[in-house]
């Protein structure tokens, strides 16, 4: 960690605030060794904010902007925001789990309130009058009385003041606020609209070559043999061969795909699960024990109930597929490795470079420029080690773009899943048993809303047979979606309403507000579906956030379903810029829209079979139906996240609307009725 | 092996040697540095890549460069005039008609084309014509109204 001397040295005096990760006495010369961020003013009036979180569309940059600006009384024009560099900001554990708002959020607020207060004592000072008097506003400190002011630049000047954040700093209330809570545009979208925003894809170094890895045969397949005369006898190609690793470098892209077209190479390849034995594969190869979640006897109500249901829900493999694919350009220099890449998780890329060539800390450098976009499919550093390897071997800064091809293939995908749930109902609705057990697809979103007396809840891992990872809301997709299928089943068992019966079953009030919101709204109750039709409701919670989804369908056996409308209602504590907000809740209905409706990976022999775009359908123009939204802002309760939970309602409530238009029942997603494409 | 051609890049005649079998998309980002058009999926399904050829929009990840010699290509850089963005780009902020961006140049690019061919593009038709491009994020209908609100702003820019 650097200290206050060069830490001024490197931004030119002026008052710098850190964030301590614990509250620890700060010493006069060392900063705190645990930093989450800091914020600096600079003698210009330049104010720089930095964090280890990144931004990949979900608007991180532009809301940290807005709550800085909030509390320090400054123009969002005079606020950088330097992001996910491992050089120039402090460690982050990653950008994930919808966690950049409820956790930076407020730490960012303080900081920017301890330097508000700072810049007021300094103009008391000053000026020798009580800070009382003074009103900070527009990036200035004015002494109204006195009819004088001062820019914050101005008060900075040739001071070397550093401070950790005050925790009992007063914080704007929501109600107050000017900046933060409204829909301040993105603050980067002319760079957007321009087309000078340089990606991750984007960058080129001097004399910079480009890579392309030999992708094995299968998954898990053995490099037995490489003959790479032929590439490397190609005029400005470096070969590189390590294991099961056969890559190569070459002047041009074009260059580079000849040469590894080049390679002969032969792989032992070894029988693997085809997509058609994925759910009982999945049962059969468990890993390690379940750890439930228990509460009462599920046994003893499931006894005692009136109905009964026991029903298994299965979810696909689905690719995030971001457009921007992994991408990476690494340089050597002097035995230091600097990568720029997109990623999550700039820190954890690091350590990843760090152990794949046995480097220290400080000879390592990840940056991380705002990336086409991630959903939980950028956590790893793949593309990162593969660029640092051409580049160590050729000498020269390599850059790695995958195909969409290799995107689809050697990526990760939201993991596949079986979930069996038991379920008793007494005779008046309400539900008295609950036994649900998710067989790999994870933990997340596991646990209910609705006051249950007696559940067993579990998470059973399992082998899976394609590497697997972090998705937009992880397991809650998919965990949502078998309970609000079987929720719907039940309130139909039990001869009611699937808005009453769920209302009937939660006392949380942030849950039935955003039930009765959605239902108010898609006038749940007040209609009937047109012959052919059938309307559905899903709702759940996530990340701190709440959801519910009503959509109406037109579906027939034989025919794709057509999503005629969807509204949502979505509450996530105090909204911090509404329009970001309607944005990512329409995105989230969307991209969910896509795994509810047609995307699955398919798979046979260790090898990706729908590779391509115009194999793995994504939702298109033609696909979306007329979206409400409805944000329930309560600025009485700290903000959450808003990435993830609102994708969670949408897939069971289509299924729940379609069963309402044709009497099907569909428990596995994609939902697909029988004699449709 | 590479072949000397000339193409009218945003306004100026450039001189590129391509390699055979290279992209239009290749040579513009590998070769002038105009990374404003993407690679999406290089087969034509995305949209992420889309230029004008000629005034007409191309995938440039499925154009062979040589196929544009001595044509006229507008990129995404190319629509800015004197620090004056197009309309479109300017429809697309108000609008907030993106979240991560990478599909965005293509989307305008697209925007553009289908504007000059149809002044008034009513919903649906807006839709169809930008039915071959993908926004993962899901922003498709803010690109709706972005490309709307600037056929408005274009025909009563015309009737000032």
């Amino acid at each position: 960690m650097i200290d206050r001397r060069q830490f001024f040295q490197a931004l030119g005096g002026g008052l710098a605030i850190f964030i301590a990760r614990e509250e620890a006495p700060a010493q006069q010369q060392a900063l705190p060794q645990e930093i989450d961020a800091w914020l600096h003013i600079g003698k210009d009036g330049a104010i720089t904010v930095s964090t280890g979180k990144v931004e990949m569309g979900q608007g991180a940059r532009t809301e940290l902007t807005q709550v800085v600006a909030e509390e320090l009384r400054a123009p969002v024009a005079s606020i950088t925001m330097v992001m996910g560099d491992t050089d120039l900001t402090p460690f982050d554990g990653g950008t994930a789990g919808s966690q950049t708002t409820p956790r930076m959020v407020p730490q960012l607020r303080k900081a920017a309130a301890t330097a508000r207060e700072m810049l007021l004592d300094l103009a008391a000072e000053k000026w020798g009058v009580d800070r009382a008097a003074l009103v900070v506003s527009g990036g200035k400190v004015a002494d109204p009385k006195a009819g004088r002011s001062a820019g914050f630049g101005e008060l900075a000047e040739g001071r070397k003041l550093l401070k950790i954040i005050d925790a009992s700093v007063p914080l704007t209330p929501p109600e107050q606020w000017k900046v933060a809570g409204t829909p301040l545009a993105k603050v980067n979208a002319r760079n957007i609209v321009t087309g000078r925003h340089r990606y991750p894809s984007d960058i080129t170094r001097p004399g910079m070559l480009h890579g392309k890895v030999l992708r094995p045969a299968a998954f898990g397949a053995l490099l037995v043999s490489l003959d790479a005369s032929a590439a490397e006898a190609m005029e400005g190609v470096k070969v590189v061969r390590d294991g099961d690793f056969a890559a190569v470098a070459a002047p041009t892209p074009q260059a580079a795909e000849r040469a590894v077209a080049a390679l002969k190479a032969e792989w032992k390849t070894t029988p693997q699960p085809n997509r058609a034995e994925l759910f009982d594969y999945l049962k059969k190869n468990m890993q390690g024990r379940a750890n439930p979640n228990e509460r009462g006897s599920v046994e003893k109500a499931l006894a005692e109930a009136d109905t009964r249901l026991r029903e298994t829900y299965t979810v696909a493999y689905i690719a995030h597929a971001p457009l921007e694919p992994r991408a990476a350009v690494a340089e050597w220099n002097d035995g230091k490795l600097t990568v720029w890449t997109g990623t999550q998780r700039p820190f954890g890329v690091r350590n990843e470079l760090m152990a794949a060539f046995s480097l220290p800390q400080d000879r390592v450098r990840v940056l991380m420029p705002d990336t086409g976009s991630g959903y939980g499919g950028k956590h790893m550093g793949d593309a990162a080690i593969e660029a640092a390897r051409l580049a160590r071997a050729a000498g020269k800064p390599v850059k790695v773009v995958w195909t969409r091809q290799e995107e689809f293939s050697w990526a990760y995908f939201r993991p596949a899943g079986v979930i069996e749930v038991a379920s008793g109902v007494r005779k008046d609705g309400i539900i008295t048993a609950w036994e649900f057990t998710n067989y790999n697809s994870g933990g997340a979103g596991l646990q209910i809303a609705y006051d249950i007396p007696n559940y067993r809840i579990a998470f059973q891992p399992a082998r899976s047979p394609l590497r697997q990872g972090s998705y937009r809301a992880l397991a809650a997709t998919a965990n949502h979606f078998a309970r609000e299928t079987h929720i719907d089943e039940l309130a139909h068992a039990a001869g009611m309403d699937a808005l009453e019966f769920r209302l009937k079953n939660t006392q949380d009030p942030r849950f039935r507000a955003v039930l009765e919101a959605a239902a108010a709204r898609f006038g749940w109750g007040k209609t009937k579906p047109a012959p052919g039709h059938g309307f559905g409701i899903a709702a759940g919670w996530e990340k701190g956030g709440y959801v519910a989804t009503c959509v109406e369908v037109a579906a027939r056996p034989g025919a794709n379903p057509k999503i005629e409308r969807v509204v949502e209602a979505f509450e996530c504590g105090a909204i911090i810029n509404p329009d970001n907000l309607k944005n990512q809740i329409e995105g989230a209905i969307l991209m969910g829209l896509g795994g509810a409706l047609f995307e699955a990976i398919d798979f046979a022999d260790g090898r990706i079979l729908n590779a391509r775009f115009s194999r793995y359908r994504v939702p298109r123009f033609s696909d979306v139906p007329p979206i409400e939204t409805v944000m329930l802002d309560r600025k009485d309760l700290p903000s959450a996240g808003a990435g993830e939970c609102p994708i969670v309602g949408i897939a069971p409530a289509i299924g729940n609307a379609i069963f309402a238009a044709t009497g099907t029942r569909l428990r596995s997603l994609p939902l697909v009725l029988k004699g449709s494409a | 092996m590479a072949m000397k051609l000339e193409l009218q890049v945003n306004g100026i005649w450039r001189s590129v040697a391509a390699e055979p079998g290279s992209m239009l998309l290749s040579v513009l980002r590998d070769q002038l540095d105009l990374t404003g058009t993407k690679y999406g999926c290089g087969e034509g399904q995305c949209g992420a890549c889309t230029v004008l050829v000629d005034g007409q929009p191309v995938r440039s990840c499925i154009t062979r460069a040589e196929a544009v010699a001595g044509k006229s290509v507008t990129t995404i850089e190319g629509l800015e005039r004197d620090g004056r963005l197009h309309p479109l780009q300017e429809a697309f902020l108000g609008a907030g008609a993106m979240q991560c961006g990478y599909c965005t140049a293509g989307m305008i690019v697209e925007g553009v084309a289908l504007l000059r061919s149809n002044s008034d593009p009513n919903e649906t038709q807006i839709k169809q014509g930008l039915e071959g491009h993908i926004c993962r994020c899901g922003t498709y209908p803010r690109i709706v109204a972005a490309v709307r609100m600037a056929s408005l702003a274009m025909r009563e820019a015309r009737h000032d």
